[in-house]
């Protein structure tokens, strides 16, 4: 999950130009084209059974955006999905009913996963974007008592 | 129909997304979970025109594109035109026996915004219901012109703080109340109309699979809450969504055929109408001793709403 193309480059690609195209240069009515083979049937493959092309936003990245992160523990997870299904960005890698793990290329850093995971303590937290997931996880808070 | 299980969430987790990451849709935006979950619920080709709007300049951003299946764009107004176009050209192919692949089952789904479905594109989704085109109109229902800085449109509640209504000294906000498009729709002539929000994931699947299995025309109202104009924290897209379902702001239901309306969410506990407005920034000003009287407006239509469905419902018209 690279990001195939870097800021610098966008725009430019598709006429060749060393400048940065301008609005008026923009090629009309240009077919952007997802992925480099056949995509007949592109709902039935996973990601990373996909080629995707240099247009398609998977090869881009919004991490900048963020100045907090949320951080997965897998220790507490029970793997119930609710981070997926209402992750704005589709940033949560959800295999084989499995959560593996954060894309970070494509986390906005929103913290709804976070809100929405049912788990005390919660196995996603928000921590800053300078924090390493390891130190994170050391300081995982304990499970809360509930309060009676 | 090819459709991906939607029984429970693990189920459905194992669906492939067709919604690309880094669009730039605000992070917490709930037209992102609308449009990803309708791609999932279906394994179908998807054709998929949208009107403009933050859907629209967030995830064709040249030269990017989120979209893994074919997408168009046009004009503000024209999505619904654009899905009855590609539509009646699809069966006229099929007719004549010129289409490539004949056999693989494909999809139409216009996509707009509250302003590009209440205002603006009124009269071209009419004439593509009217017509009866197979296709389903999803509205991403934020109640405002998002994308161009919060203009009031005619999905604005009473009372909301827009730009074009703001709330001040002499003012509430918006005065009109909201447009009733499901009513609209199904008076119109649509075989399938719903309204839908992305906290209840499952009944918004169950929903957009009823729609797309369904032939003919389909309309399905979404409350998308926008974190910028409604002004909460991006973090709480789901608590206000669940506030705005379980205070009955957003009741959720469906109508077949114009005639029978099915409520298909009943909370279990109904909260004051005011938690849920209390939650969002557009709507601080109603708490003003000066505004007591929107509030308990606000409350008397949501309760005249909710008894007038469940009496429809209940007498199965």
């Amino acid at each position: 999950m690279s990001n195939v193309l870097s800021n610098e480059k966008r725009g430019m690609r598709e006429l060749g130009a060393e400048k940065k195209v301008g609005w008026n240069e923009v090629t009309h009515g240009v077919v952007l084209h997802s992925f480099e083979d056949d995509a007949a049937d592109i709902a039935l493959r996973k990601a990373e059974d996909r080629k995707y092309s240099e247009f398609s936003s998977y090869t881009a990245t919004v991490a900048s955006w963020r100045v907090i992160k949320p951080v997965y523990n897998r220790d507490i997870c029970i793997d119930c999905q609710n981070c997926w299904v209402w992750c704005p960005d589709s940033s949560i890698i959800s295999r084989d009913k499995q959560i593996l793990g954060i894309d970070y290329d494509h986390c906005k850093g929103c913290g709804v996963c976070v809100e929405v995971c049912p788990t005390n303590p919660k196995s996603l937290l928000m921590f800053g974007e300078a924090l390493s997931s390891d130190d994170a996880i050391a300081q995982w808070p304990v499970k809360e008592k509930k309060e009676k | 129909m090819a459709i991906t299980s939607v029984k429970n969430l693990k189920e459905f987790s194992t669906s492939n997304d067709r919604f690309e990451g880094a669009h730039l849709l605000c992070p917490g935006c709930a037209h992102s979970m609308i449009v990803r979950e309708l791609m999932n619920c279906t394994d179908d080709n998807l054709v998929i025109s949208t009107n403009t709007g933050c859907l629209e300049v967030s995830t064709a951003v040249y030269p990017y594109t989120s979209w893994d299946t074919s997408w168009i764009h046009i004009g503000f107004e024209n999505a619904a035109t654009a899905a009855a176009g590609a539509e009646a050209m699809y069966k006229a192919r099929k007719r004549k026996g010129t289409l490539k692949n004949p056999d693989a089952p494909v999809k139409f789904v216009a996509f707009g915004g509250d302003g590009s479905t209440y205002d603006i594109g009124f009269q071209w989704l009419s004439g593509a219901v009217e017509r009866g085109h197979n296709f389903t109109y999803i509205c991403l229902d934020n109640e405002n012109y998002a994308n161009t800085g919060g203009q009031r449109s005619s999905a604005t509640p009473i009372g909301a703080s827009t730009t074009t209504a703001p709330a001040g000294r002499v003012s509430y906000g918006e005065k009109r109340n909201k447009k009733d498009m499901l009513a609209i729709m199904a008076a119109n002539g649509a075989s399938y109309v719903a309204q839908v929000a992305p906290n209840k994931w499952k009944n918004m699947a169950q929903a957009f699979q009823k729609a797309l299995s369904t032939d003919g025309p389909c309309y399905i109202n979404a409350m998308s809450a926008c974190t910028t104009e409604w002004k909460f924290d991006p973090k709480d897209t789901i608590n206000i969504s669940d506030l705005a379902t379980d205070s009955l702001a957003f009741p959720l239901y469906e109508i077949i055929n114009g005639t029978e309306l099915n409520i298909t969410y009943r909370p279990k506990n109904v909260l004051p109408v005011k938690d849920y407005l209390a939650a969002q920034g557009r709507f601080k000003h109603l708490f003003k001793p000066e505004n007591a009287h929107v509030l308990e407006e606000w409350q008397k239509r949501v309760d005249e709403k909710w008894e007038y469905l469940q009496r429809r419902e209940e007498a199965r018209v």
